[in-house]
């Protein structure tokens, strides 16, 4: 068994505001991340898949089948887009970087079997740098 | 407590399994199969686990840690090209995966005793793209 990770980037802005709070509680609460006209951030993000190897190539994971669904399903829907408003997902959820890192945890669970039909290699977690500072992880055992 | 020793060799390669044809490695492994090779900068990671010695406060010197790795690894793997200079990988291809595998079983029998053993190997090919090896766990 083996775990590989790759490595991708994608750069996008957010606003943290809780519709369940007043505008007061939301400045209080979240600070200049709170500002109305949001901000953005160049998140790095790390996905794990593992699996045995395939004694033909040597390999637990097909590289490109792996950029596939990460580029569908993660990729396209966040690189270079305001969270907030482009997102369904976080339409009534805020976009903080642990509720992102659920999100793009489920999307790739979700179209993991279409991309892998076998089964192997399973995902095993999602980690996001939100900046080199701030990072969270996501997996089975820690939803 | 885990402890880990970073190491780094620069090796070419080439992703070819020999039982396959010109295409149908191309179709596998695209640009890596290239059949002059190319090469990366490896960076390794070896974690150890084990309680620091009651006297020395170490779970292993990492003096010595360093020479087993020099020995048993990188004399072997620096500056190599790997299908042909570095035993296995003239029988498997030296996909990140296997190097983490036969990395862990030169070292595995160096590593282990005095309460410590070989945790996990981690090899980055690149930064972007690194595999971990656990052992075979039951």
């Amino acid at each position: 068994m083996i775990r590989v990770t790759r490595r991708y980037r994608f750069s996008a802005s957010h606003r943290l505001h809780a519709p369940g709070l007043s505008d007061a509680e939301n400045a209080g609460l979240y600070g200049k991340c709170n500002n109305p006209y949001g901000h953005g951030h160049d998140y790095e993000m790390e996905v794990s898949a593992r699996g045995p190897l395939d004694p033909r190539s040597g390999r637990a994971i097909d590289p490109a089948a792996f950029d596939r669904v990460v580029q569908e399903q993660v990729l396209n829907a966040f690189d270079h887009k305001y969270l907030n408003t482009e997102s369904a997902a976080f339409r009534q959820v805020v976009p903080t970087t642990e509720n992102l890192a659920r999100e793009i945890y489920a999307r790739l669970r979700a179209n993991w079997n279409s991309a892998f039909p076998g089964p192997w290699p399973v995902l095993d977690k999602v980690r996001i740098a939100e900046t080199p500072r701030n990072i969270f992880e996501v997996s089975e055992m820690n939803g | 407590m885990l402890i880990t020793k970073r190491i780094e060799f620069s090796a070419s390669h080439v992703c070819r399994n020999p039982l396959l044809s010109d295409q149908e490695n191309l179709e596998l492994f695209g640009m890596a199969a290239n059949p002059h090779g190319h090469g990366h900068n490896y960076v390794v990671d070896i974690t150890l686990e084990g309680d620091p010695d009651p006297v020395t406060g170490m779970v292993l010197d990492l003096k010595k840690l360093k020479d087993i790795v020099n020995r048993e690894v990188v004399t072997s793997y620096d500056h190599r090209f790997l299908n042909y200079e570095v035993p296995p990988f003239d029988r498997s291809v030296p996909t990140p995966e296997n190097i983490a595998i036969d990395i862990w079983r030169r070292l595995e029998p160096h590593l282990a005793g005095d309460g410590r053993r070989l945790h996990a190997i981690r090899v980055y090919e690149t930064p972007d793209l690194y595999v971990d090896y656990f052992g075979e766990v039951a």
